[in-house]
């Protein structure tokens, strides 16, 4: 039997530099996977943490952040009888992918609750701070709340989805310094206590982002999700280098002198994505340390997934739900907190790398933040590899100015037609006739955003806001301006060059192709991700 | 001599929309400066001066004296500072008349001023081979004489001399066109002698054809109404229409009766020719009308010119004029498309064909030769004159052919991805080979067409079928040539010119080289070469240069159009138009939503199993479908549905909906047109869909406590209902059909589709498919997500509200209490 890796101390991240002996490297292909030989002596992989030992006891953790505030006074005290009091908490857009359950939001809202009983408090709302993403279906919702939660708020409507987009249910706060609206639910800016539920799985979320951006709507959020602000931030993963963050935390200071009184409550956890027994538990290790039977359990999974139809594929990767463990939770002043959840994350995803590299390869996995139970369309995977993967460094980026991004994903022409109706023309239309993030958001994005059906679909159905791709693109607009080429290996090469990628059977002619630009023997790095890593390029 | 002759006179001419006529109106003008027209013409709608100015005047045989009253009046023979359009004023009139009425249909002051003519040039002929037996007696065989017996009354009722100098009383000449190919189906020599006069005319009495023929019409009009005739043609149109609706199918009936009268009446010229010896009835009703012409011309002075097959100019006008699509044209073009393998005929035969303004200068020449004086009696008698250049100059049909041939070799045609169509070499066979291939042909693709018509095909398949239809369209086209010009190119008869060299030798030099009658001046090759097929290539629009860039797609020009701010109105169906469901899917759905597992699976069992029922009433009628469908909502709650219909919005509507044709009602939408959607579905069921149309046609169910009754309120608007509720909103909205666009996926929509002016066929089954091609309307193929949810029978995801959900929670407290 092998050991609980949970007993041993988990090792660091780690960056290896390929040999002869190294053998083939795993990439994530969307719903599949690919084993790649990279070339000798001029490679390195750099390899995620491994996962954090989870706390012991998370049900204590989470009563001793309430209890004990950081720079505020212990949640019983802000609960009074007959006040006004909303939870909001994070939508289906993480963790990525779900968590089994009991789901922490689970945890820490019946917690919140029954404090808020004790104390008398009946007026109580439960609001998925969704921001323009989509609805979350009543499953979903029962998989992140509990059916608990879920039968005895949402019978009563009292646990709902945010709705920007509602002509009676938003309210501007005021304006920033920099003269940016800030926009929130109606209810929660109403509330004698607006209590926000986090789960940080990057670096990214949490802080102001969650009330200013999760409640707010398109006239808030305009003002940092544009391409301007995305290409200042450097990265948008590095909170005190990041312009968005900086223009959400103006949002804040805002909602802190006009709002409604803030708890933040924070969560931090581990790696542990793909657990530590089962078949795809291999996706954590490191591939020279496989085991026999980690290699034909590896063959026996690509021969099936390889057999199997696109939806089938799909069904069963969604059906994965991570058995993260929780590594800390914080709660109380905005800033206070998320310093400390910052912290927290850092440790599991920083790796230290020296150097940047001439091109930068990585797989991309069946899974970004917003094709939960959903469809990997082509925008997404140029928001998942140019925006996310891309940005997951600090200091500098991993790869050069003006070199190369290779990327692994299949990349089909498909969409799911619910959650993503304005994506499809998106890239039908307007990916047509430009790629140049600047023009889309000057010719096309306010036609979008007001544009009626799509506010219909995204109010009534479960589509995501018509702004929405967008943001996806301009998410990437960074990383576009940055690299001198973007190449997609098996990839379908219509959709491919749609985004304006360069299409390559296998990673050699990748390779291949990619001299052209940074000549013939180019420095290569592969970033091993996921689970999460995040380069700190000295 | 010619214009000597001819000057100052007043001349008649009928047939002057023609192909001869306009060429003759346009010499009479440009090469006999003072002369005078009458041109009787059939009025139409806005008039005769009207039809004149556009239908004669308008054509570009007379931009040659346009362009020369520009440059100088004078010169081009009219008065100083005169347009072409005042000269036309000064010079040409038009008369209200019809040559198939007795008396011309003239009125008064048509009589009037027919009764100033110094000279009439009959030229009005059905010269179509295929027309009806009682419309070409009407204007070929009637016509001639009538023409003379209008001049007679002309005569008596004029009380002034003529400008030409007869004196009332006095009959003005007339010149009548007839065809070589009057002396029938005959081998050797044709001389210009009367019909009557030629050993091989079988003589029949030309009042009892003329009876016999409008007798005929009479029969098969009879023929066409009796119940079986009436049955088969029915079919026939269901066959080709579908689920059209009652009004659609009632007028297609009809159209098919009265095309089936015509091509009895057809069939009835073309046999009953065949019987006397002529290749068709054209010939044969020509024939009999100059013997007509002559027997009961009573003292008018007659001359009655035969040219043979006219074709593209020789010179006059210009080189290569010509008018309408000829004879040649369609064949030379089906050919140069390469849809023509084989075309029967003899290669040492000769085509006589005869450049139209050879034939010009002849009945020219013939006006002003005036009548024929006999030498015995010293009176005026008819006479006739051939023009044709089989005798003189005869171009063997063999040559013709590799003329042609080589033509298009060096000239090939692209097809659609510009590649040359490489033309096949031509064989020679007779016709009867020719036939029985084509025949084949079409039996193969019969077959294969009621093969494909039984399968429920979409889109892209169901074009398959309009392929064959299309192919089967081309060989009909084709059969039909063989069968109608075969006789021609195998004719063998020769025809004599005696008198029409004696008449072209009379002329002076001047008017021998200004009015060239000569078939001896054509060069065949470069005739052929430089004039008749280049003309071929331009009026039958043949590609004959690859399309520069990429090619522009046909769809994607009609789609412009439909897409342009010009339209008023766009309307949809829904179901396989913008949703790949329909009103079984979501019943299920909103049925299913309440069940628990077992009572799902009896559910499905059950639809299941009513499905070929279902399948078969849809077929036969919808608005039946519809009204047996909705019984089952008898009893469901209201409000409920409504709950649940916007649920089924996102589950079914959208998951089963072309993005493609949603982006298009929104285009429409962004560009201003008012948007309608109709169908057969349930007002609930598209309530979610409300943002996109204006205004939402459905099928209403009427209610009582809070539950439907299961009874529609209003028909369902299926078929001609659809149109109805079209036609209406856009009246009432002031909107124009014509300026609207119509989106359908089944024959069933088409009394919609063909209501608007840019009707759109949207992954069309196979009868539509083949419509739509065939009319040029826009195909889309429209298709769900690549990537939507793929769930084979249609069941509402459970929800847990009621009983059930009662159950749960009660086990759930119980164990947090345990």
């Amino acid at each position: 039997m092998a050991s609980d890796p949970r007993n041993r101390s988990p090792r660091p991240g780690f960056v290896l530099n390929v040999d002869k002996q190294t053998p083939p490297l795993l990439f994530h292909h969307g719903d599949n996977f690919r084993l790649e030989k990279l070339p000798a002596d001029r490679t390195r992989v750099i390899y995620p943490a491994e996962p954090l030992p989870g706390l012991p006891d998370p049900e204590a953790a989470i009563r001793h952040a309430l209890l004990e505030p950081i720079d505020d006074d212990p949640l019983p005290e802000l609960l009074k009888p007959g006040m006004k009091l909303t939870i909001a908490f994070d939508d289906i857009s993480l963790p990525l992918p779900s968590m089994r359950k009991p789901d922490i939001r689970q945890r820490i809202i019946e917690q919140v609750l029954d404090m808020a009983a004790a104390a008398g408090v009946d007026d109580v709302h439960l609001i998925a701070a969704l921001a323009l993403h989509r609805r979350m279906t009543e499953d979903e919702l029962r998989h992140a709340l509990g059916d608990r939660v879920y039968d005895a708020f949402a019978p009563q409507g009292a646990l709902y989805n945010h709705d920007a987009e509602d002509p009676d249910g938003m309210v501007e706060l005021g304006r920033t310094r920099h003269d940016e609206a800030v926009t929130m639910n109606k209810r929660a800016a109403e509330s004698d206590l607006l209590i926000y539920v986090n789960l940080n799985i990057v670096s990214m979320d949490g802080g102001w982002k969650s009330t200013a951006t999760g409640l707010s709507g398109y006239s808030g959020i305009k003002h940092h999700h544009n391409v301007k602000t995305m290409r200042e931030s450097k990265s948008f993963m590095d909170r005190h280098s990041s312009e968005l963050h900086h223009s959400n935390w103006r949002q804040g200071e805002v909602i802190k002198n006009h709002g409604p009184r803030i708890f933040q409550i924070e969560t931090t956890i581990n790696n542990n994505t793909f657990g530590y027994d089962g078949a795809l538990s291999l996706l954590q290790k490191r591939e020279w340390e496989w085991t026999a039977k980690d290699r034909i359990t590896f063959m026996g999974m690509k021969k099936g997934l390889d057999l199997m139809p696109a939806s089938q594929r799909r069904q069963i990767f969604n059906g994965w739900k991570a058995p993260y463990e929780l590594t800390s939770v914080q709660a109380g002043n905005v800033e206070s907190v998320h310093e400390v959840t910052l912290e927290h994350c850092f440790k599991q995803h920083l790796v230290p790398v020296k150097g940047q590299t001439d091109v930068l390869a990585f797989g991309l996995p069946y899974i970004c933040p917003y094709n939960v139970n959903s469809v990997m369309n082509p925008i997404l995977v140029m928001c998942l590899g140019l925006g996310y993967f891309f940005n997951m460094y600090r200091g500098k980026p991993l790869v050069r100015e003006g070199g190369v991004l290779i990327m692994s994903h299949p990349t089909p022409w498909e969409f799911h037609p619910v959650h993503h109706p304005s994506y499809i023309d998106f890239f039908e239309q307007l990916l047509a006739e430009t790629t140049d993030p600047i023009e889309l958001e000057q010719k096309y994005e306010k036609q979008f955003a007001e544009d009626e059906w799509y506010i219909h679909l995204y109010r009534n159905s479960y589509a995501y806001h018509g702004v929405h791709p967008f943001y996806m693109w301009y998410w990437g607009s960074h990383a576009l301006e940055w690299l001198g080429k973007v190449i997609v290996v098996g990839g379908d090469p219509r959709a491919v060059r749609r985004l304006g990628f360069q299409p390559a059977s296998t990673m050699q002619d990748a390779l291949e192709m990619a001299s052209d630009t940074v000549g013939s023997s180019p420095s290569i790095t592969y970033m091993h991700n996921p689970p999460i890593l995040m380069a700190d390029v000295t | 001599m010619i214009r000597e002759n001819l000057s100052g006179k007043r001349i008649a001419i009928t047939g002057s929309t023609g192909f001869l006529g306009t060429a003759l109106v346009e010499r009479f003008l440009r090469s006999v400066p003072d002369c005078e027209l009458v041109l009787l013409v059939r009025p139409g709608r806005r008039g005769a001066e009207h039809r004149v100015k556009r239908d004669i005047l308008k054509n570009d045989a007379f931009d040659r004296l346009r362009d020369a009253f520009k440059e100088d009046p004078v010169a081009a023979g009219g008065l100083d500072g005169e347009t072409f359009d005042e000269m036309c004023d000064r010079r040409v009139f038009a008369v209200k008349g019809d040559v198939s009425q007795d008396g011309l249909g003239l009125d008064d002051a048509g009589l009037a001023l027919f009764s100033t003519v110094d000279i009439a040039v009959h030229s009005a002929a059905t010269v179509s081979f295929d027309s009806a037996l009682d419309d070409a007696v009407q204007v070929n065989l009637l016509g001639p004489g009538r023409v003379a017996a209008a001049l007679r009354v002309a005569a008596e009722a004029r009380t002034e001399p003529t400008p030409g100098g007869l004196a009332p009383g006095e009959k003005a000449y007339l010149v009548a066109v007839s065809t070589c190919y009057v002396a029938g189906s005959r081998r050797g020599n044709a001389p210009e002698q009367m019909v009557q006069d030629s050993p091989f005319f079988v003589e029949v009495d030309w009042r009892a054809e003329a009876h016999n023929a409008f007798q005929a019409r009479k029969d098969a009009e009879q023929a066409s109404r009796t119940p079986q005739r009436l049955k088969a043609l029915e079919a026939d149109a269901i066959k080709t229409l579908g689920a059209a609706g009652t009004p659609a199918i009632a007028e297609r009936v009809e159209n098919l009766r009265q095309k089936w009268v015509g091509e009895q009446m057809t069939q009835t010229g073309r046999v009953r020719a065949a019987s006397l010896g002529f290749p068709d009835a054209y010939a044969f009703t020509k024939a009999l009308g100059e013997r007509s012409l002559v027997e009961t011309r009573d003292g008018v002075p007659v001359a009655i010119v035969r040219p043979s097959i006219i074709e593209s100019a020789l010179a006059e006008p210009v080189p290569g004029w010509i008018r309408g699509f000829r004879m040649a044209e369609p064949v030379i073009a089906a050919y140069a498309r390469g849809l023509l393998k084989e075309f029967p005929g003899v290669p040492e035969g000769v085509i006589d064909v005869i450049p139209v303004d050879l034939v010009v200068a002849s009945i020219l020449a013939t006006a002003a030769r005036g009548p024929h004086i006999s030498e015995e009696s010293g009176e005026h008698e008819p006479d006739i004159i051939q023009i044709a250049s089989g005798s003189a100059n005869p171009f063997k049909y063999g040559q013709m052919v590799d003329l042609v041939q080589a033509y298009f070799t060096k000239n090939p045609v692209y097809d659609e991805k510009n590649q040359p169509i490489s033309v096949p070499d031509w064989t020679f066979p007779g016709r009867g080979r020719v036939t029985r291939q084509l025949n084949r042909a079409k039996f193969a693709l019969a077959t294969s067409e009621r093969i494909l018509d039984a399968l429920p095909l979409r889109g892209k398949q169901a074009e398959i079928g309009a392929d064959l239809e299309q192919q089967k369209e081309q060989l009909d086209r084709a059969g039909g040539y063989v069968e109608l010009y075969g006789a021609y190119t195998e004719c063998e008869a020769t025809y004599q010119l005696d008198r029409m060299y004696a008449l072209w030798n009379s002329l002076d030099e001047a008017d021998q080289r200004d009015f060239n009658m000569d078939p001896l001046s054509i060069d065949w090759p470069h005739y052929a070469h430089d004039i008749q097929l280049p003309s071929t290539v331009k009026m039958a629009r043949l590609k004959m240069q690859p399309s520069k860039g990429p090619s522009v797609d046909r769809n994607e020009r009609i789609r412009k159009n439909v897409l342009s701010e010009d339209r008023h109105l766009a309307v949809f169906d829904l179901e396989n138009t913008l949703i790949a469901s329909n009103v079984v899917a979501s019943y299920s759905w909103l049925a299913t939503r309440h069940l628990d597992t077992p009572d799902r699976v009896r559910f499905v069992a059950k639809t299941l199993r009513e499905a070929p029922t279902l399948w078969n009433l849809d077929r036969a009628d919808r608005s039946d479908f519809l009204r047996y469908f909705y019984r089952r909502f008898e009893d469901a709650p209201i409000e409920r549905l409504e709950r649940d219909s916007l649920e089924m919005m996102s589950d079914l509507l959208m998951t089963k909906s072309f993005p493609a044709g949603i982006r298009r009602v929104r285009a429409h939408r962004a560009l201003g047109h008012k948007t309608l959607l109709i169908t057969g579905a349930l007002d609930v069921v598209v309530e979610p869909l409300r943002p996109l149309f204006d205004h939402i046609v459905s099928a209403e169910l009427g209610a009582h406590d809070g539950a439907y009754d299961g009874k529609l309120t209003n028909v369902p608007p299926t078929g001609e209902a659809r149109y109805q509720a079209l036609a209406d909103y856009a009246e009432e909205h002031g909107l124009d059909l014509k300026e609207s666009v119509a989106y359908a996926d089944s024959t069933s929509d088409l009394p919609m589709l063909e209501a608007v002016g840019f009707p759109v066929a949207v992954n069309a089954e196979t009868k539509l498919a083949a419509i739509a091609r065939r009319r040029g309307w826009l195909i889309e193929h429209w298709t769900k997500s690549d990537g939507a949810p793929n769930r084979t029978i249609p069941i509402g995801p459970r929800t847990l509200r009621g009983p059930l959900r009662k159950q749960r929670v009660a086990a759930m407290q119980r164990r947090a209490a345990g």
